[in-house]
């Protein structure tokens, strides 16, 4: 068990590339973090400092009251999950899960155990003899997933683990491996570029950008009180709407000169309004006027797609209130808005 | 290298040891030798030698033999490289054709692969004894009075048969994987739009060959240069006399047979310019191969 | 109209693009097929039978004969180059070379692939270099420094110049390069270092590779013909391709030359190549297009 210590951590590649800032963090014992961005923004480099497979360039990295600079991955008490799966292809599943016991010198009675515990674990009692060829993408992933449980390890590493897997699948193993951190109660660090796996899986969730990390926070904080434009928008699909206005003495103006109300805030000029589609009410009368050009029928809901203010704009609608094209009136909860400096794009 | 290579500093160092030791020994110093014995020349008895800087290649240069055998393995070149090429091509596009025997057609086309040049000259030489070759004969029954080992031109459209014949195998087997790794939604394509199978080759698959074809070519002149060595000396019965020979069967002539080192060094250096040459063509070409695919 | 297209059923109709195809086909196979019919079948004749008439396509009852005298009857002064003693260093010469040339590779292949190393681009571009001049144009050079480290008429002359070069570890390279990051990650985070995920992992997933390269090194090294000549000059050194030449000067001069003992050599010399390389097709052809990539 470990908690994980950042001090303004760096990375700059040889060829002058900083893939990441100086970042400071700390993973608490048990913890399930999500490193959440898009490709590029240096989650997996982060990672990989963290398994050991990438040398830190400054800053210090402690894995439980360790510094592990300079430790090999082999000793420093992690498993980590990767995006392929890497599976020993020659190898059987058991001599897979096995294979790091084995080289820990872990005796054979023992090493034995731990592979049909984790076997049960994981429903792959029936093809510990198989080849990784012969097995289905999501008992791969168990397979994976059974080679980091035997080790006992202090901390899980997870990169992208569910980006080769199909859709239901992926919702599945979702669970599956948030229930199996759980039970095992091993600080987890999990690297995704998926927004859905980050906000259901994490208990905190790191935003990166640009090697940058934009937000720490629960999923309920990152997604209602986005620290900026970059995570309002990565953040919940559809994405919030975002859009420029200008505010003088509290009162709101859109783009094209359509007044939206007053606002308490001591924001002057011009700011982008932030406002998550599901915080906008369709009105009979007194609302701001809105012309639905598309809508989208999800089932349990409805998303209407129009211009607000001459910008791309979109309303989150329940499955039991019918609406057509046209134009409509919406009202927004003031409290529900979020206000960015329209130059920085940081929260006000 | 990988992301995250081993950091061990001795251990890589042991394993290129072996390897760059023997190159060391049995490449870079002999091919510095042959470029420095180029400018010397080498005293018949083995007393010595004297500086003469680029006397060797103004000889060669300027020596009318020399040009006619570098004339010879022009022709050579072009003669075996475009028919191997051709006939490969032929087979090749046959072979991808065909559903039934396709493997066995391919076993029987590919296994001169396996014999050695010189053996293939002796099967050559066989073919065209002088007496009883059945080669002979069928050009006797022509009109052709064939004559190898007499004949220049006999004995020169001898070398480019048995050159051609051996040569074949590698040709076909590249092109046939070329024509198998063409993806069958292209070919699919290719059979909604055109209607003609002439058509189709010449506009889909030709082109889509290219690259293979680039390739093989360097690989074919490379092998006219060098690799027929063991067909000529067989077929000449190492006896180069008035017979046609090729470029590096002139440098094994010269340098080992008549111990002129000087010359055959230097000859040994134009042959490096030209292969050199051609690699870096090559480069060129794989470079421009990676973008095609 | 329609009664036509109805009377004519894709069954009945003859599908005359496919006879083309198969007959080019055989005719291909056939072009390279007899010849080496003809002189398998000279092997079973008496030699006058073949001085009368030349090869037949019949088979005689002189095979056993023949093979008694190509295998066990030497022709040379020292009587050391029977059949026997050139088919057994032929394989040493094969063998030798493709199992050494393959472990060399792999490890120089391994250190710039899976290593840290500063000067891993220099040693990869001072290794590929080599590509760049055959033997053939240092052959010369080649031999003297064999010749000073007194290692003609040795085995060991013999396969390691040849080894000087860097086809193989090329081949080996582009493969590692192609092996998945995450496996070398993954087994060093299983606590694997550089020796037990070389031999525990890298070895088996290259097993196909390893194949392929055998066969085509063994293949190349049996059919080496320049080398051999000038390394041995003892007969109980001859390799059966190198024995060729003196196989093809016995011919001359005799009035009744044992045509049926030379080309028995000649088949036996073809043979062990040819076997590998129709027997282990597929694995040879992956080889073979792979490598040069």
């Amino acid at each position: 068990m470990a908690q994980v210590t950042l001090n303004s951590v760096r990375k700059v590649y040889p060829n002058g590339v900083e893939a990441v800032t100086s970042s400071s963090f700390k993973i608490e014992d048990g913890e399930f973090v999500v490193l959440v961005g898009p490709s590029g923004c240096g989650k997996s480099t982060l990672l990989r400092m963290i398994a050991g497979l990438e040398d830190i360039t400054e800053g210090t990295l402690e894995i439980g009251d360790r510094v592990v600079n300079n430790v090999d991955p082999a000793d420093r008490d992690i498993a980590m999950v990767f995006q392929n799966y890497a599976l020993y292809p020659h190898m059987t599943v058991r001599k897979n899960i096995a294979y790091g016991l084995k080289n820990r010198k872990t005796p054979a009675d023992e090493i034995e155990r731990k592979v049909a515990e984790a076997a049960k674990m994981l429903n792959l009692e029936e093809y510990l003899e198989r080849k990784p060829s012969q097995l289905s993408g999501g008992q791969r992933q168990r397979v994976a997933m059974g080679r980091a449980i035997v080790r006992d390890p202090a901390l899980f590493l997870f990169d992208e683990p569910l980006s080769n897997l199909d859709a239901k699948l992926r919702n599945q193993m979702r669970i599956e491996i948030k229930a199996l951190q759980r039970r095992l109660g091993v600080t987890s660090i999990y690297v995704t570029h998926d927004q859905v796996e980050a906000m259901t899986m994490a208990d905190r969730i790191i935003v990166l950008n640009g090697g940058r990390i934009e937000q720490i926070g629960t999923p309920s904080e990152i997604y209602h009180n986005p620290a900026s434009v970059f995570v309002a928008s990565f953040m919940g699909a559809p994405p919030m709407n975002l859009i420029d206005a200008t505010i003088t003495g509290g009162q709101v103006t859109l783009a094209d000169g359509v007044a939206m109300g007053a606002l308490q805030t001591s924001a002057q000029g011009a700011v982008k309004l932030g406002i998550r589609p599901e915080d906008v009410q369709l009105v009979s009368e007194g609302g701001v006027s809105i012309n639905v050009e598309l809508i989208e029928e999800l089932g349990a809901h409805r998303l209407l797609h129009g211009k607000l203010g001459g910008q791309p704009f979109t309303i989150h609608v329940l499955k039991d209130i019918p609406v057509d094209p046209g134009a409509h009136q919406i009202s927004v909860d003031p409290a529900a808005i979020c206000l960015f400096d329209a130059a920085s794009g940081m929260r006000l | 290298m990988k992301r995250a290579g081993f950091s061990t500093k001795w251990m890589p160092i042991m394993l290129l040891m072996p390897q760059l030791v023997i190159i060391a020994i049995f490449f870079y110093w002999p091919a510095w030798h042959a470029i420095q014995s180029s400018f010397y020349l080498q005293d018949p008895f083995g007393f010595g030698s004297t500086f003469v800087g680029l006397e060797n290649y103004t000889d060669l240069l300027g020596n009318s033999e020399y040009r006619r055998v570098a004339l010879f393995t022009l022709v050579f070149t072009v003669l075996v490289t475009f028919f191997s090429l051709a006939i490969a091509l032929l087979l090749a596009v046959k072979a991808d054709n065909v559903l039934r025997g396709a493997r066995t057609y391919r076993t029987l086309l590919m296994w001169v692969y396996a014999v050695a040049p010189p053996v293939a000259g002796f099967i050559g030489l066989i073919m065209f004894d002088q007496s009883w070759g059945p080669l002979t004969r069928l050009a006797g029954f022509f009109g052709w009075d064939f004559v190898l080992g007499v004949n220049f031109n006999d004995t020169a459209a001898a070398m480019v048969l048995v050159s051609v014949w051996k040569q074949i195998p590698v040709n076909f087997i590249f092109f046939l994987s070329g024509l198998q790794s063409i993806p069958r939604s292209v070919r699919e394509a290719a059979l909604i739009d055109n209607g003609s199978a002439t058509g189709r080759f010449w506009d889909v698959t030709f082109p889509l060959l290219a690259p293979t074809g680039f390739f093989l070519l360097i690989i074919n002149i490379t092998y006219a240069l060098f690799d027929t060595f063991g067909i000529v000396d067989t077929l000449v019965k190492g006896e180069p006399g008035n017979n046609p020979m090729t470029l590096v069967y002139k440098v094994y002539v010269d340098g080992f047979r008549g111990n002129d080192l000087g010359g055959s060094s230097a000859q040994s250096v134009i042959l490096m310019v030209l292969v050199l040459a051609l690699t870096v063509f090559q480069f060129r070409l794989i470079d421009r191969r990676i973008h095609y695919t | 109209m329609a009664d036509q297209t109805h009377v004519q059923t894709p069954r009945r109709s003859i599908n005359w693009g496919a006879i083309g195809d198969h007959t080019v086909l055989i005719l291909g196979s056939l072009f390279m097929l007899v010849p080496l019919i003809m002189v398998v079948l000279t092997t079973t004749v008496p030699d006058v039978d073949i001085i009368k008439y030349g090869p037949q396509l019949k088979i005689g009852d002189q095979f056993d004969d023949n093979f008694e005298k190509a295998m066990f009857e030497a022709s040379g002064f020292s009587g050391a180059n029977t059949g026997m003693r050139m088919l057994f260093n032929s394989f040493v010469l094969g063998i030798g070379f493709a199992l050494g040339k393959i472990l060399i590779a792999m490890m120089a292949a391994y250190a710039i692939v899976y290593f840290r190393l500063r000067f891993a681009t220099l040693a990869f571009w001072v290794i590929f270099t080599t590509l760049l001049l055959p033997l053939e144009v240092r052959i010369l050079p080649s031999y003297e420094v064999v010749q000073q480290l007194g290692m003609l008429n040795t085995y060991q002359g013999l396969i390691i110049p040849l080894i000087a070069s860097a086809t193989a570890t090329f081949f080996f390279r582009q493969f590692f390069r192609s092996v998945p990051e995450e496996l070398v990650e993954a087994a060093r985070i299983d606590g694997a270092g550089p020796v037990k995920f070389f031999i525990d992992i890298l070895v088996p997933l290259s097993k196909t590779m390893i194949a392929a390269m055998f066969i085509i090194m063994f293949v190349f090294g049996w059919n080496q013909y320049l080398w051999p000549t000038m390394i041995t000059t003892e007969e109980d050194m001859y390799t059966l391709v190198r024995g060729i030449k003196q196989i093809t000067q016995t011919l001359e001069g005799t009035n009744v030359p044992e045509f049926g003992r030379a080309n028995l050599l000649a088949v036996i010399a073809i043979l062990p190549p040819v076997a590998v390389v129709i027997f282990f097709q597929s694995w040879f052809v992956k080889g073979l297009t792979e490598s040069d990539k």
